[in-house]
C-alpha cells in the first residue's frame, strides 16, 4: 500500500468572477522513502495541492478527490481532531516563507518544542534535548543558545533551518517541503537541499518537494510531476522525465534552465512566451494551448493521459517522444 | 530593554512638562487672574492687593516654576471658593473617579475582547454582523442619554440600583456602563480586525500545520500577536474615559474628579482646574507608559533590538 495515494484532486475557489478551477484533477501516489517533486510556475496550483494533502487551504477553498489516503487513512472522511493528530505528528509541512512563518512572539525552543508535546508525552527537558539536537543536524551552531533567541534575531536561512528541524520534530512519516529554499542565497540553497535529502534517506520519509527550480529536481527527487495550470502535464521518474521530456511545456521549461558548460554566460534562455490562461470557468482543452507551438484543432478537446512507458506519463495529443537533451 | 524604557519613560517625562506649561498658560492667557479673583465689585486697590497675594505680580515664567515646584510635592496652594487646600479637595474626589475609570475600562475589555475575537473567527456571520450593528449603536449613542436611560430602566422601574452617588459598589454599575459603552467599538473593531490580520498570517499556518488544537492555536498564537494595538488604544480610552466622568459623573451624581471640574470651570475656581488637568492628563501619560511597557512584555520584537 502506497504512503500517500492522491486520485483526482480538484480545488476549486469561489471568487467574484466565478469559480476558480485551481486545481483540476491531480493524481499520483508515493511510497516511504521516495521523493516527489511537484514543478511549476507560480499559479501552477502546486503550492495549492500540496497545502490540500495538509488540509490546511484558505477556508473559502473547496476541496474534492475521488481518493486521498495517508498510510490507509481517508482524508476526505477523516475528521478535524484526527487530521490534527496526524499534522506535525505523521505527515509534516516545511513553508516557504522562512520570515513570516515564525511567531514573532515566542523563542525558538518554544515553538520548536511544541509540535513534540502536543503529539508525545515528554518532558520539557527532553523535548529542548530533541531540538537541540535537530538544530544541530541542520547545521545550526550553538544550537542549544538558539532556543532562547526570538525569530527576528535570526537570519532568513537560520530561520529555514528552524522551519525544517520543526518539521522533523516528530519523524514524520511524509514531510511537503514547499520551495524551501527559495528565501535563500544559492550556496545556503545546495547546503539545504543536501541536507533534506539526507535526512529523507536517514530517516526514512517520504519528502514532497513543492518547486518551480528544475535544477533542484534533478538533484534531490526520484519522481517529477510537472503542473500547469491546475494539472499534471508530465509524471514520471525523474530519470524519464529529464531523459526524455516529452510534453512541449515541460521541454519549454528544460530549456529555460542553464546547463553547465553548454549555455555560455549571458546567453538567453529560452523562455516560454505567453501565460498561464485564466481558470475561472469552465476549462477545455489544453490548457497550454496558447502558448504551445505545437496546437493543432484536436488540442481543444479532451486530452487524455498517455502511458509513454514504465511510469511515464503525459497529457498531451502529441505522439513523438521527446528527445533528451 | 532598558535603554527602551528609559526612551519611553523620557517621551512620557517631556510629554508631561509640556502639558504643565500649556495648563498653566491656558489660564493665565484666558484673563486677568486677580481681576477674576477679587470679583467684578471689587476696587483697582483690592485688585492690587489680590494680585501681590497670589504673586501674580511676579514675571510669568517664576509663577510657572513657583507652581511646578508646588505641584511636584503635590501643593497646588489653596481653592479660590472652597475653603480647603486643592490638594485635599483632589485627594478626596479622585478615588472616585480613578475606580469609575477603572471598572469601565475593565468591563469595556472584558466585553470588547472576546468579541473582537469571536467576531474574527465567524467572519461574516451572523455574530461578526450583530458585533457590527452594536458598534455603529454604541458610537451613537450619547453617554448622557445611555445613562438617563440606565437609571430609568435599572434604578426607577426595576429598583435594582440606586439612582446616583458614590457610596458603595453598587452605585458604580451603571456609571461605568455608560463610561465603557463608548470604548468598546474601538475596542472590538481593532481586535476583529487585529485577529482577522494574524490569523491569516503563515505562522498561524504553521501553528496548525504542527497539529495544535484550536484553542491553542487561538489564544496563544493569535491573541498575544492581535492584542498589541489593543493594548495602546486601551490607554488612549483611559484617557477618553477621565474626560467622559465629567457628563457621566454629572448625570449620575457622583462627587469625583469630573464633577469637581465641572464645579471649578463654573467658579472660574483657577488652582482647581490646573491641577485636575495636570493630574488626568498625568496619569494618561502614565497609563501610556504603562501599555508601552506592556507591549514589549508582548512583543519581544520591541523588547529585544
Ligand atoms: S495538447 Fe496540444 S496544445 Fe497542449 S501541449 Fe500538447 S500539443 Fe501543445
Amino acid at each position: 500500500m502506497a504512503l500517500l495515494e492522491v486520485d483526482r484532486l480538484t480545488i476549486d475557489i469561489p471568487t467574484e468572477a466565478g469559480l476558480l478551477h485551481a486545481v483540476g484533477g491531480v493524481s499520483f501516489t508515493l511510497e516511504r522513502g521516495e521523493t516527489l517533486a511537484i514543478v511549476g510556475e507560480s499559479g501552477s496550483g502546486k503550492s495549492l495541492t500540496s497545502l490540500a494533502l495538509m488540509d490546511l487551504l484558505p477556508s473559502r477553498a473547496i476541496r474534492k478527490a475521488a481518493t486521498l489516503r495517508f498510510d490507509g487513512i481517508d482524508l476526505m472522511a477523516a475528521g478535524e481532531r484526527q487530521k490534527e493528530d496526524l499534522r506535525g505528528d505523521r505527515m509534516a509541512m516545511i513553508f516557504q516563507e522562512p520570515m513570516t512563518s515564525l511567531n514573532p512572539a515566542y523563542t525558538i525552543g518554544d515553538q520548536l518544542t511544541e509540535a513534540l508535546r502536543r503529539h508525545r508525552t515528554v518532558s520539557a527537558k527532553a523535548a529542548r534535548e530533541r531540538a537541540v539536537h535537530l538544530l544541530e543536524r541542520v547545521g545550526i551552531t550553538a544550537a542549544a543558545s538558539r532556543l532562547g533567541q526570538y525569530p527576528h534575531q535570526l537570519s532568513g536561512g537560520l530561520r529555514q533551518r528552524v522551519m525544517i528541524a520543526m518539521g522533523l520534530m516528530c519523524e514524520p512519516d511524509l514531510i511537503i517541503a514547499d520551495e524551501p529554499t527559495t528565501a535563500l542565497d544559492v550556496t545556503i540553497q545546495a547546503q539545504i537541499l543536501r541536507l533534506l535529502r539526507d535526512l529523507q534517506q536517514e530517516f526514512g520519509m517520504a519528502l514532497i518537494l513543492v518547486t518551480h527550480d528544475l535544477g533542484v529536481v534533478a538533484r534531490v527527487a526520484t519522481k517529477v510531476a510537472v503542473m500547469y495550470a491546475g494539472r499534471l502535464v508530465e509524471t514520471g521518474t525523474v530519470r524519464e522525465v529529464f531523459g526524455a521530456p516529452s510534453h512541449p511545456y515541460t521541454r519549454g521549461l528544460l530549456r529555460s534552465i542553464p546547463v553547465p558548460g553548454r549555455t555560455r554566460p549571458g546567453e538567453p534562455l529560452g523562455t516560454i512566451p505567453g501565460q498561464v490562461p485564466g481558470l475561472v470557468g469552465d476549462v477545455f482543452g489544453c490548457a497550454f494551448r496558447n502558448r504551445c507551438d505545437h496546437a493543432a484543432e484536436a488540442c481543444a478537446g479532451a486530452i487524455p493521459e498517455r502511458l509513454l512507458g514504465g511510469n511515464h506519463r503525459m497529457a498531451c495529443i502529441l505522439e513523438t517522444v521527446g528527445s533528451p537533451q | 530593554m532598558l535603554l527602551y524604557i528609559l526612551r519611553r519613560f523620557g517621551v512620557a517625562l517631556s510629554v508631561a512638562l509640556t502639558v504643565s506649561i500649556v495648563a498653566f498658560l491656558l489660564l493665565h492667557l484666558s484673563g486677568d487672574l486677580a481681576l477674576a479673583i477679587a470679583g467684578p465689585e471689587a476696587s483697582p486697590a483690592q485688585v492690587e492687593q489680590v494680585r501681590i497675594q497670589y504673586g501674580l505680580d511676579k514675571p510669568l515664567a517664576v509663577q510657572y516654576l513657583d507652581w511646578l515646584a508646588g505641584a511636584l510635592h503635590f501643593d497646588f496652594g489653596r481653592s479660590f471658593y472652597f475653603r480647603e487646600t486643592v490638594a485635599a479637595l483632589v485627594a478626596e474626589r479622585m478615588p472616585v473617579t480613578m475606580t469609575l475609570g477603572a471598572i469601565a475600562l475593565g468591563l469595556a475589555l472584558l466585553v470588547a475582547i472576546p468579541l473582537g475575537v469571536v467576531a474574527a473567527v465567524n467572519r461574516g456571520g451572523w455574530i461578526d454582523r450583530a458585533a457590527l450593528v452594536f458598534c455603529v449603536l454604541g458610537q451613537a449613542i450619547p453617554t448622557f442619554w445611555l445613562g438617563l436611560t440606565l437609571i430609568l430602566v435599572f434604578a426607577v422601574n426595576l429598583r435594582w440600583l440606586p439612582v446616583s452617588g458614590n457610596a458603595t459598589w453598587a452605585h458604580f454599575v451603571m456609571p461605568a456602563i455608560a463610561l465603557g459603552w463608548y470604548a468598546v467599538p474601538a475596542v472590538m473593531r481593532l481586535t476583529r480586525n487585529g485577529m482577522l490580520d494574524v490569523l491569516a498570517s503563515d505562522y498561524i499556518r504553521t501553528a496548525r500545520a504542527k497539529g495544535l488544537r484550536w484553542p491553542t492555536v487561538l489564544f496563544k498564537h493569535a491573541l498575544r500577536n492581535a492584542v498589541v494595538p489593543v493594548v495602546a488604544l486601551a490607554a488612549v480610552q483611559f484617557g477618553f474615559m477621565l474626560g467622559g466622568s465629567i457628563v457621566v459623573e454629572a448625570v449620575f451624581s457622583m462627587h469625583g474628579l469630573g464633577h469637581l471640574a465641572w464645579e471649578a470651570i463654573g467658579r472660574k475656581d483657577f488652582p482647581v482646574v490646573q491641577a485636575i488637568v495636570l493630574l488626568l492628563a498625568s496619569i494618561y501619560i502614565g497609563l501610556t507608559f504603562l501599555a508601552d511597557l506592556i507591549n514589549a512584555w508582548l512583543d519581544p520584537r520591541i523588547r529585544v533590538a
